[in-house]
């Protein structure tokens, strides 16, 4: 055997990050193919995947899961290093950092919706500021700016009815605290 | 699903939706203007959007513009042909002059509907 031979071990929670990674792509590969009336607007289907995640794996397994979701949805779709991987870059680390701020919060006082709403509004802001910042300087957002606000804030709701939905399910049938 | 909103969802979906709204009402401040001049002298440039009645004096007296809901007009004008008035209300672009009072109501438009890269 050489001496010089790299052994990457692969841990349970290796394959499990990259079977829920697979998952979000999957969602967000197929979410583009979905015609939709305005640009930037979006189901954010893929954040059902990330919020699962953060419950029951927690933040830093839901960052990998997004990072992963963002760049391998973008060499599918053929959007890597373009100005759509960098929106959803900004997007998925906005929303991530508002995750990691939110979810020390007791699940008893904010739920799953409560969270997902608010990410969904980050990952839009920061989308729109990218936009106004870098993309079209100088161009009035300020008009469209609710418009997007409550497209996030809807398909915010939507997602976390799914994930409350979902987790409340797993909970019955696991009685376990989340840690 | 009962029980799926916590206190603080509900707070969330509030104030998000208040956010929502206050921004939607404030949208479009850059938009159509209302420019009065008094003597060929700005009067006052003031937002369409901006409800209210203006009232300008001129040498015969004074001329009411009537600022409401997106749209102006001369409301009163003490000109004896009442032209200004009877112009009712003024078009995005149009003004509408009431020379014997010295007044005019110009009803200004942002230059550019949208611009393409």
């Amino acid at each position: 055997m050489t001496p010089s031979t790299i052994d990457l071990p692969v841990r349970a929670q290796d394959r499990r990050i990259a079977a829920l990674a697979a998952a979000a792509v999957g969602l967000a590969v197929a979410e583009a193919a979905i015609p939709l009336p305005v640009p930037g607007i979006k189901p954010g289907l893929a954040n059902i995947v990330t919020l699962i995640v953060l419950y029951r794996y927690g933040w830093s397994a839901a960052a990998w899961v997004t990072a992963l979701r963002i760049v391998a949805s973008a060499l599918l779709l053929g959007t890597f290093l373009t100005p759509t991987f960098v929106m959803s870059l900004a997007g998925g680390i906005s929303s991530l950092l508002v995750l990691a701020a939110l979810v020390r919060l007791s699940p008893a006082w904010l739920g799953p919706v409560g969270l997902s709403v608010l990410a969904a509004m980050a990952h839009m802001a920061a989308q729109l500021g990218l936009v106004a910042t870098w993309l079209m300087p100088g161009t009035g957002l300020w008009g469209i700016l609710p418009v997007f606000l409550g497209a996030a804030w809807l398909t915010g709701l939507v997602n976390g009815l799914v994930v409350a939905h979902l987790t409340a399910r797993q909970h019955s049938t696991r009685k376990e605290s989340p840690s | 699903m009962p029980g799926a909103l916590r206190l603080g969802d509900i707070l969330v979906l509030g104030l998000g939706l208040g956010l929502i709204v206050i921004l939607w009402q404030q949208r479009g401040d850059t938009g159509d203007s209302v420019i009065i001049r008094s003597n060929g002298d700005i009067f006052l440039a003031v937002d369409v959007r901006l409800n209210r009645l203006v009232r300008v004096p001129g040498p015969l007296g004074e001329t009411v513009v009537e600022i409401r809901q997106g749209r102006v007009r001369v409301q009163s004008d003490p000109s004896p042909r009442q032209l200004c008035v009877q112009q009712g209300w003024i078009a995005p672009g149009a003004s509408a002059i009431c020379l014997p009072n010295r007044v005019s109501v110009e009803r200004g438009h942002s230059g550019y509907d949208s611009i393409h890269y």
